[in-house]
């Protein structure tokens, strides 16, 4: 398929899922730390499409074949349509927390402990 | 190849539906009696929402007569697990719209803000538990926690109610990003998002495909560990527990609790060939859980945080029950859902109780504050006294039996190790629950003139229907456990 190898793909959504983990746990502003996290869902995304596109497991018809690419395609698009749900709470959250103190750094949110 | 593509409409089955439905369209119309009434406390709206449970109530107790099917093109399962789970949901979503009435009022939170968002995370949690199409258990675990993320930073001028909202929004969505990774190894393996599919390949014996399940495993593992609050991915529970409302931690404790372990149990059951993997890991990861969960109410202050660590502790006990089924299947569901059944009563009458703390827009939760209680609102004394009885597991308690269930389980599958540990950490829990229940009975030092003060109906009436229930499903063990478990 034009070259491009499965592994390519593959390794290429490990190499975004993984920043974005790592920058989950080192940046300190929220919404940084929500960009990380739509990497991983991006990250997500293109592995759902490589594997759609590239079909591995074996099928019994055309039909499963294609039920098979679809339910990839569709995965896609309702990760989307949840980040994007999340996005709009979350910056509503993040909006509340400034108004209530002008500041939104994780480091500093410390009123609950144990 | 043919261009065109081969698609039929799926049939519909909506005796599977109708439940999920009857909630989801409550909430839809709980939120238009806010937009014609706008009031900040609208009574009519508890009203609702109670009618509405009921009525999923009683849809689902007559889906329990129907056989095990599958419709929307496999995508919704009836089948008795997924029925007792989604009673379990609208029996805790109901129990809190009961008690959440005059916490709000004592916190000012308009009741249009919380019902509809309540009605509908309980719709997350029923859809994602009578599934086994991944899909679907994501969407369901997303509708249940975006609802619950709403909720957590409902009370706005509290700072406290604000970090929980973001420590839990931020970690949910962290972990959904390693739930959707996995599922999509899975995928890749399977070449479908339905669970059925996975035992068959991985019989196939295609050395790739396995290596892609274990790790889509691992990954989904580990997203759902969050959110069924396992150690070492437990840390955000105290924080949140304690930070959210006391109506929305009762819901985070009970229902996302009994969604959560719903969609690991579904997972868990479609890995089961590959128990080699998964019994050892997480069996540690349950000793731990137990252990740390246990070892760190110890020391806690607060009542909502000591109710968080009991929470990831009886999150160890469940997933004992999970092991015990996955290294032999003819254990069933019951005790696990048995176990849910009496922790939901116990813990959501526990938070009832704490939730008469909020008093004028203010809410003080630390041990000391719950002294005089028994002074204030005696019934609600002697209900938390039954709770941590019940937490404890002394007899003749639900949550003796549960644990007892578990245990005996345990053995019966050769995890002896582990229901070992379950009896050790029973005994340590004993420390904090007596805590608790001792803080209540404790008579205030500064003589204050809240005596007063009368119970909400609302709490009385759960706190009863709670510490009768704790007793009754001990009394009423057997009819209901073939209900449970009829097929």
């Amino acid at each position: 398929m034009n070259g491009v190898p499965l592994a390519a793909y593959i390794g290429l959504g490990m190499f975004m899922f993984t920043t974005g983990v790592v920058g989950v746990v080192i940046r300190r502003n929220p919404i940084v730390v929500f960009m990380c996290i739509e990497l991983m869902l991006n990250a997500v995304n293109l592995t759902f499409l490589t594997f759609a596109r590239y079909q591995m497991a074996t099928y019994k018809s055309q039909v499963h074949m294609e039920q098979s690419l679809m339910a990839g395609q569709m995965m896609v698009i309702f990760v989307m349509a949840v980040a994007a749900a999340e996005v709009a709470v979350g910056l509503g959250i993040i909006m509340a927390i400034y108004r209530l103190r002008d500041n939104v750094d994780i480091d500093e949110m410390n009123v609950l402990r144990g | 190849m043919d261009k065109a593509f081969h698609f039929a409409v799926p049939s519909l089955d909506w005796t599977a539906l109708l439940p999920v439905s009857i909630v989801a369209i409550t909430g839809i119309i709980a939120l238009i009696v806010e937009m014609l009434r706008p009031k900040h406390n609208n009574n009519l709206i508890v009203g609702v929402s109670v009618v509405g449970l009921v009525l999923a109530a009683a849809s689902l107790i007559y889906g329990m007569t129907q056989p095990t099917f599958a419709t929307a093109a496999d995508m919704a399962v009836r089948d008795s697990f997924g029925t007792t789970m989604q009673l379990l949901l609208v029996m805790a979503s109901a129990l809190t719209v009961l008690f959440s009435e005059a916490y709000l009022r004592a916190k000012r939170i308009p009741f249009g803000e919380f019902y509809p968002l309540l009605l509908w995370s309980t719709v997350g949690g029923m859809i994602m538990s009578s599934t086994t199409n991944l899909l679907v258990i994501f969407l369901g675990l997303e509708i249940l926690s975006i609802s619950l993320y709403v909720m957590a930073g409902m009370s706005r001028r509290e700072e406290k109610s604000e970090e929980s909202a973001i420590k839990y929004f931020l970690l949910g969505a962290f972990a959904s990003g390693f739930l959707l990774y996995g599922i999509s190894f899975v995928y890749g393996a399977t070449g479908s998002l339905d669970l059925n599919f996975v035992s068959a390949i991985y019989q196939s014996h295609d050395q790739t495909a396995r290596t892609m399940l274990v790790f889509g495993l691992a990954l989904m593992l580990i997203g759902l560990g969050f959110k069924t609050s396992l150690v070492p991915f437990h840390q955000w529970t105290p924080d949140v527990y304690q930070g959210a409302p006391t109506n929305v931690a009762a819901f985070m404790a009970a229902g996302a609790k009994i969604g959560a372990f719903a969609a690991l149990w579904r997972v868990l059951d479609a890995f089961v060939d590959m128990g080699a993997y998964w019994i050892p890991a997480l069996s540690v990861i349950a000793t731990i859980t137990m252990f740390v969960g246990n070892f760190a109410a110890v020391v806690q202050k607060d009542v909502k945080r000591i109710l968080g660590y009991s929470s990831i502790a009886n999150a160890g006990y469940m997933m004992v029950a999970i092991l015990a089924y996955g290294k032999d299947h003819r254990l069933g569901h019951g005790t696990l859902t048995y176990f849910l059944l009496s922790y939901t009563l116990m813990t959501l009458g526990a938070f009832a109780v704490v939730s008469l703390q909020a008093r004028n827009g203010r809410e003080s939760t630390r041990l000391e504050d719950l002294n005089g209680m028994w002074r204030r609102s005696p019934l609600s004394a002697v209900a938390l006294l039954i709770f941590m009885a019940s937490l404890i597991g002394i007899p003749p308690t639900a949550g003796f039996v549960g644990k007892f269930l578990i245990f005996f389980d345990a053995a019966k599958a050769g995890l002896m190790p582990l229901a070992i540990v379950l009896a050790i950490n029973s005994i340590i829990s004993t420390y904090y629950y007596l805590a608790i229940a001792r803080a209540a009975f404790v008579t205030d030092s500064e003589q204050t003139e809240e005596l007063s003060v009368k119970t909400p109906s609302g709490v009385s009436g759960v706190c009863a229907v709670c510490a009768v229930g704790v007793f009754a499903v001990v009394l009423f063990y057997s009819p209901l456990v073939s209900f449970i478990t009829q097929k």
